[in-house]
């Protein structure tokens, strides 16, 4: 089990705590552990990632153990602290606006 | 006792004011969605509980929301708007082609036969239709190849905003997008022409008739006479009394004839309802008045309905979406309108006399009424 800190419009869109578990497949990836929180929250489908090409929606962000990883290829393996739950990945909404 | 629900979309959320036949308590509910831009929330006219709502923002684009409790609860249902094939390029502000891309929905149209189907205007403009309640949709391509290389946005976007469905022609479907027209399709939506005929837009276009780029703001329709078409445009009132196959203007003695919603009275179908709006630069009520316009004649000769409504430092404009009617008769016809401004206000005497029924909300979008039995 991992854990996935939501931004609070998609925790209400959700229905979910802040915080979240979900099972990823290996190996775990950014990219697998989002196909993950896809999967058991539908609703969640096309809000951090285009649903064709991937893409991560321009004003969401990714962070792992301090660092950003938004720009990071969905291939690349989570970190250990994530892997094992001790850290969370977090889904940022980007700062926007005055 | 039947009563009325208005379904308010706004800059933050959703909100539903209730109130029996009188009109005269409300309750509201909401914020729904708090937080979210709602374009527009409509209810099915086979199931008036069935509801749908189009949820967006910018960090995380478009939801689709559905309700079948008439909006106390809430649930997700699909996002996936796909254009059909490659839908190649349109025309952007700087007139080079841009790739179609998906954006937001800014309307939805329930089938006026069943609840499980329903319509989405979005934008990059296109025509989508689910038959599954809103799980599922497909685009309606063939709407594109009327010249939809040369769509242009306008100021707000490339949007599909307006859909009439006609009762009496199940495959007629009529479609206005800013700043590429008005569009007809006679046969479920395989073949679609351009119903832009007598349109004329001498300070936005090169050739003033062209057959696209007009920037159509709304159009209306009675049920009971599906022929006859209410047009508000960028500039100009127009009336079409074949379906869109030719158009008149109909601005008469208007303030302006620039604005952004037109209404039909439910039972009057010659009686229609504009709120003039200063010009395209000054989105706000001339003189700081708010006015309602009404012309019992079809058009051509307008009357101000100022009675309730602010008449000095009036700014707020009223958006495409926001102008409404219930269908009550014996207690008076209801008119209703929200402002960016966050009022909605309410008429129960056709607009003779308004009430604000709520003062505060977010910047409203869009007013939709539902007649309940």
């Amino acid at each position: 089990m991992i854990r996935v800190l939501l931004p609070t419009h998609l925790c209400r869109l959700a229905s979910t705590e802040r915080e979240v578990e979900i099972q990823v497949a290996e190996p775990m990836t950014l990219g697998s552990a989002l196909d993950a929180l896809e999967a058991r929250y539908p609703m969640l489908g096309g809000t951090i990632r285009d649903y064709t090409t991937k893409q991560r929606r321009a004003f969401m962000r990714f962070f792992a153990c301090g660092e950003d990883w938004s720009n990071e290829s969905l291939d690349t393996p989570l970190p250990g602290p994530i892997v094992t739950g001790t850290e969370p990945l977090r889904i940022v909404g980007a700062m926007a606006g005055g | 006792m039947s009563g009325v629900r208005v379904l308010v979309g706004t800059r933050k959320g959703a909100f539903i004011l209730t109130s029996d036949a009188k009109r005269e308590k409300w309750d509201v509910s909401g914020p729904h969605f708090a937080g979210w831009q709602i374009y527009h929330l409509k209810g099915s006219p086979v199931d008036p509980n069935r509801l749908y709502a189009s949820q967006n923002n910018g960090w995380s684009g478009q939801v689709v929301q559905r309700s079948n409790d008439g909006g106390k609860t809430w649930e997700v249902v699909g996002n996936k708007f796909e254009y059909d094939g490659d839908p190649g390029t349109h025309l952007y502000y700087d007139d080079k082609p841009r790739p179609w891309e998906f954006k937001r929905v800014w309307v939805l149209e329930p089938s006026l036969t069943d609840p499980d189907t329903v319509y989405a205007g979005v934008e990059d403009a296109a025509l989508f239709r689910s038959s599954d309640g809103g799980q599922t949709w497909r685009e309606y391509s063939g709407l594109r190849s009327v010249k939809g290389n040369l769509w242009t946005p306008g100021a707000g976007g490339l949007c599909l905003h307006t859909i009439l469905l006609d009762r009496s022609h199940p495959k007629r479907v009529t479609v206005a997008i800013s700043a590429a027209g008005v569009f007809r399709t006679d046969d479920g939506g395989e073949t679609w022409r351009a119903a832009t005929r007598g349109l004329k837009s001498p300070y936005e276009l090169p050739d003033p008739e062209a057959e696209v780029g007009h920037c159509v703001h709304s159009i209306a329709m009675h049920p009971s006479r599906p022929d006859v078409l209410f047009m508000q445009k960028h500039w100009d009132v127009m009336r079409s009394d074949d379906a869109g196959g030719s158009w008149r203007e109909i601005s008469g003695n208007l303030p302006s004839d620039f604005g952004f919603p037109i209404a039909v009275h439910p039972h009057e179908p010659e009686t229609i309802f504009v709120v003039p709006i200063k010009s395209d630069l000054e989105h706000f009520p001339p003189d700081g008045k708010l006015r309602v316009y009404r012309s019992r004649t079809g058009g051509d000769e307008w009357e101000p309905l100022t009675k309730g409504l602010p008449q000095k430092n009036c700014y707020v404009n009223i958006l495409r979406s926001a102008l409404s009617v219930d269908t009550l008769n014996d207690n008076g016809t209801g008119v209703y309108f929200g402002t960016t401004g966050g009022q909605v206000y309410a008429s129960r005497d056709s607009g003779d006399s308004w009430k604000a029924i709520v003062h505060d909300l977010p910047a409203v979008l869009s007013v939709q009424v539902q007649t309940l039995p």
